[in-house]
């Protein structure tokens, strides 16, 4: 790994978080400073800010793109209870000349009466919708019927969870064999509360979320949650960040041994768990196939983990800072490292299988 | 059995060094630069970045990663200064944007497909394919001479694992020949003798060069004992005082038993010749023969092999391995493969002397000498910068059967495991994935989805960087995909109102709603100014027209366009009815058709027949009839209004008058 670039952001406020879009092509900024910045990269690979605007009257927790199969657009979630969907508008000639793009706000979304903390769009085979999830317990899916037509979204479920929410994770499963299915997260730290991640399927016949399972096990603050891409296996991967890095593997029990009609049970099994970030983490999320699971935690760094092919968990990378903080000049700077003087290779992945060696 | 000993001869000429005369890199060159390129286990430094105070979040792209500082504890306003100015690219796979090792990754490409299709022909193993890969890659390994220092330092040591592997593992060279074949490997890789006896030899008076013993004695070290003898003539010549015992010398070097390729002698025999040999040299040793000249008795020692003699010379042999080998020559040289790691490690040992520890390089040729390929493979992963290595050297040893036959019964996982890695490495690049296609294709489990995954990520810049893609999915039926990708250019064309462009997409993706939409752009476009655009592609849509109802319709339409406009009044006459009376023109745009007709009812022969009028006018009505009610309405809608009822009015007129010509001219026919 090594740094290829670093961009002046110029936020005026902190930053909580960052987008790549589908092909990574294009990212997206929020801030407490209220507002989304978009970045586009052009053919020579430098990054410029192509539109900021103010997008709440809060902060700005999350920004997230939904396919391009539906257009250029972004959704955004903030301490102001709301979400709300951008859309690009193909520009005015003056804009393009500037090398600016338009976004319109196409539709907030209200409902929540506290803090939306996380939104996320479905996988594209369920058409456009999102979810949010709020402080105030309750996760909400949207749909827009008609892809053309952004400014409508209705509300289709309403799932409560009982718990203050801190994120959610659709799982990105296209099998048929595999109902829609969401997990939460909650960070809240009342002393009641137990279990901090449940997660819900959706039932052909009802038409509604209900519980399938609650990983009774993670009991400490949730503070983030994704399903791996699923690589055509039939059982699930879910990453948690916690007190500690944890995956675990989600295994449906075979239909006929349920009930039927009522949701899938699962036989749920922790794969890894990592407590490497040495208190909080607070960030995990899966490169596009699934292979390796990125999360930062309260040490400042990033870590990679990747397993090997005999399904043995470990650290293959971290990024960390040096320490000093740069005064916020504002070049674009290339530190583009020639080759060899840089950092060397993190694919540690194939150590720790220990067969075939007699002293390691 | 014929092809057999072509095929060995050919490896053979592979490990001439003569091939690679003063092509070489600097084995010490690359012991030295080792512990930059080979280290382990090191974080990725971010400058400026405040670990300690902050956290970082990030995204993950297609082969980058976006990290930025930020805080998570704090929640809402802070009250802190920016705390983060900057977001930071990640990359992963840093050699894949290296413009020299593009060319390897290039050539070993085709060699790997190679391996891969003899793999298909012949079910049998062929040892072939073996040499063909260790052919191609030596080769490739010398792509990229003299460039990047630190890469040219990476790539000689890939060089020299790889070599000592095939030696090792494919070669699979008997004791006697073994030596020979390490020989050729220290030779190829340690060689600076060639510009040193150059520079001797070159001199007016090379026996008095400042170097002449280093080279004759770099010589012997490498069992090139031909050449260190014809440097003894020089000096024999030169200074007629030690003309004898150089003379001794040389025969000794002379009758130092050896295998040659050709020999038939066997293994007994030339170990007996040996032993003989090394009493000779023994005695030589006891007479003090060479007492006079320290240059001469220390080639003696070294040629008896001892070890004390061999490690003065830690110098001219720049490393252990080279240690190794010469120690074997001079002590044991029939060794057998199985003893090989007892004398690594403690040549090893002997070497460092506990002076430095080992590094990764050295844990590499110590696994490979021990036989131990998963060790070899575990520390290359580790210890080299890119999967480009690791990933090929285990397919070839995976072809080879030499996984299964080493009890690595994740043998073909670990393959794969390699190969996925390399390939997605190739897709973070903008052209270089397209070689990860085919590393994809060659893993049976997990390359397909890979594929999937990372192929619907390549940004479609261009049309034609899109065609690419999609004849790559549609090779393999990957239909998924590209209906995904088709959707994403309709998606893109129609917002950037390229209407022909976004309904050619849609009709590709099979996208019957979205062929709808963009359909209805075309008519609503129409109505406004009164043309078509894009005529080619509606004019030949063909069979694609049934996509969806809305795409015949306005197919259909074109059609009655033609059909007037070839004066077809009859056939354009009733395609127009039947277009309204099918239902399959949407009801907004009957008011258009029936304007339409609105010419065809004016013209001085009869067009429309009776019964055809009276359907016109039952479509008027119950156009109109339909029409909501309006209540309080602002001027410009009471002026659309105007318009509307004007052009009623107008058309009943003419539906009128054209069923009374009608009814006149048919009654008139029937009458006739």
């Amino acid at each position: 790994m090594f740094v290829a670039r670093s961009i002046a952001a110029d936020h005026k406020d902190l930053i909580h978080d960052v987008s790549f879009d589908f092909h990574g092509r294009r990212m997206a900024t929020c801030s407490s400073d209220q507002s989304v910045k978009v970045w586009d990269k052009s053919e020579s690979g430098d990054w410029h800010c192509t539109a900021s605007w103010k997008t709440h009257s809060g902060s700005v927790w999350r920004v997230t793109w939904a396919h391009p199969e539906f257009g250029q657009v972004l959704a955004s979630c903030s301490f102001d209870r709301t979400a709300a969907v951008w859309e690009e508008i193909v520009g005015e000639s003056n804009d393009k000349l500037r090398g600016q793009s338009h976004w319109v706000k196409r539709t907030t979304l209200v409902d929540s009466r506290t803090s939306v903390t996380d939104v996320k769009f479905a996988p594209k085979h369920m058409g456009l919708m999102l979810a949010t999830c709020s402080a105030d317990g309750i996760v909400r899916i949207y749909e827009a019927p008609d892809v053309m037509n952004l400014s409508q979204w209705s509300l289709q479920h309403e799932i409560s969870c009982k718990l203050s929410c801190s994120c959610i994770s659709w799982n990105p499963s296209s099998s048929r064999a595999h109902s829609p299915m969401i997990a939460v997260g909650s960070d809240d730290s009342s002393p009641n509360a137990m279990a901090k991640v449940q997660i819900f399927e959706y039932n052909e016949n009802t038409r509604k979320y209900a519980k399938a399972e609650t990983l009774m096990t993670v009991t400490d603050p949730v503070h983030d949650i994704a399903f791996a891409p699923n690589l055509g296996r039939s059982f699930h991967i879910l990453a948690i960040a916690t007190k500690d890095v944890r995956i675990f593997t989600l295994k449906p029990v075979r239909k006929e041994l349920t009930s039927s009609g009522g949701p899938t049970k699962f036989e749920i099994h922790i794969v890894a768990q990592f407590d490497n970030h040495n208190s909080q983490v607070w960030r995990v999320s899966w490169n596009i196939t699934g292979t390796v699971l990125a999360s930062s935690g309260d040490d400042g760094c990033v870590r990679l983990w990747k397993a090997n092919y005999m399904d043995n968990w470990k650290c293959t990378g971290i990024l960390k800072g040096n320490g000093s903080p740069v005064n916020g000049s504002s070049q674009q700077g290339n530190s583009n490292p020639s080759l060899g003087s840089n950092i060397p290779s993190l694919q540690n992945s194939l150590n720790g299988s220990s067969a075939g060696r007699k002293h390691s | 059995m014929l092809l057999q000993d072509q095929l060995c001869s050919s490896l053979k000429s592979v490990f001439q060094p003569g091939r690679h005369g003063g092509k070489c890199f600097s084995a010490r060159r690359a012991r030295w630069l080792t512990p930059v390129v080979l280290a382990l286990w090191e974080a990725e430094v971010i400058p400026g970045v405040n670990s300690k105070k902050n956290q970082m979040c990030f995204d993950w792209g297609p082969g980058e990663m976006l990290v930025c500082e930020t805080s998570f504890s704090k929640k809402e306003k802070s009250e802190m200064v920016p705390s983060c100015p900057f977001i930071y690219i990640i990359r992963k796979d840093v050699d894949v944007y290296s413009q020299i090792l593009r060319k390897l990754f290039n050539e070993s490409h085709g060699i790997f497909l190679g391996l891969q299709r003899i793999d298909e022909e012949l079910t049998g193993k062929s040892r072939k394919s073996q040499i063909a890969v260790a052919v191609g890659l030596r080769n490739d390994c010398r792509v990229s001479q003299g460039l990047l220092y630190p890469l040219v330092s990476i790539l000689s040591a890939m060089e020299l694992i790889w070599n000592l592997c095939e030696i090792l593992f494919i070669e699979v060279a008997p004791a006697g020949h073994l030596l020979l074949h390490l020989l050729d490997w220290v030779r190829l890789h340690v060689c600076e003798v060639d510009s040193l006896s150059a520079d001797v030899l070159g001199s007016e008076n090379p026996s008095n060069h400042d170097s002449f013993w280093n080279l004759v004695t770099i010589l012997v070290l490498q069992g090139r004992l031909d050449e260190a003898r014809q440097m003894l003539s020089k000096e024999a010549d030169a200074s007629p005082a030690s003309a004898g015992i150089c003379r001794i010398m040389g025969d000794l070097m002379r009758t130092m038993p050896i295998l040659s390729p050709g020999n038939t002698q066997t293994l007994t025999e030339l170990e007996l010749k040996w032993q003989h040999w090394h009493e000779e040299c023994e005695r030589y040793l006891q007479d003090s023969t060479f007492a006079t000249n320290p240059h001469l008795e220390s080639l003696l020692k070294i040629m008896l092999g001892d070890e004390a003699a061999l490690l003065e010379q830690k110098e001219l042999l720049s490393n252990w391995y080279h240690f190794l080998v010469t120690r074997l020559l001079y002590s044991n040289p029939t060794v057998k493969p199985i003893d090989l790691h007892y004398y690594a490690q403690s040549s090893l040992d002997l070497f460092l002397g506990g002076e430095s520890s080992p590094e990764p390089l050295d844990n590499i040729l110590l696994a490979a000498f021990e036989f131990d390929i998963h060790q070899v493979i575990k520390e290359c992963s580790i210890a080299l910068s890119n999967w480009w290595f690791v990933a090929h050297l285990t397919d070839l040893l995976d072809h080879c059967k030499l996984l299964q036959s080493h009890n690595l019964y994740f043998g073909s996982n670990m393959r794969e495991f390699l190969l996925l890695e390399y390939a997605s490495g190739l897709f973070a690049h903008p052209s270089l994935w397209q070689l990860g296609v085919d590393y994809f294709d060659y893993c049976p489990k997990l390359g397909r989805v890979s594929l999937e995954l990372h192929i619907e990520r390549i940004p479609l810049n261009t049309e034609q960087k899109a065609l690419k893609v999609l004849r790559i999915c549609e090779q393999r039926q990957m239909t998924e995909q590209v209906r995904s990708i088709c959707k994403i250019l309709a998606m893109k064309a129609v917002r950037n109102n390229r209407l022909g462009s976004a309904l050619s997409w849609s009709i590709r993706a099979k996208d019957a709603a979205f062929a709808t939409l963009v359909s209805d752009r075309f008519l609503r476009d129409y109505c406004e100014r009164g043309c078509f655009s894009d005529l080619d592609l509606i004019d030949n849509l063909g069979p694609a027209m049934m996509l969806s109802d809305r795409l015949t319709f306005l197919g259909k339409y074109r059609e009655f366009h033609h059909m007037y406009g070839e004066k077809r009044f009859a056939d354009a006459a009733s395609l127009l009815l039947s277009l309204m009376t099918s239902r399959i023109a949407p009801r907004s745009f009957w008011m258009t058709l029936l304007t339409d007709a609105l010419p065809l009812l004016e013209q001085k022969q009869v067009i429309f027949s009776a019964e055809q009028t009276y359907e016109l006018m039952q479509c008027l009505e119950d156009l109109t009839s339909r029409r909501p009610v309006r209540g309080e309405s602002d001027i410009q809608q009471l002026q659309d209004e105007d318009i509307e009822t004007t052009k009623v009015e107008m058309l009943r007129l003419a539906l009128a008058r054209n069923l009374a010509r009608a009814i006149i001219r048919e009654g008139s026919l029937e009458g006739s």
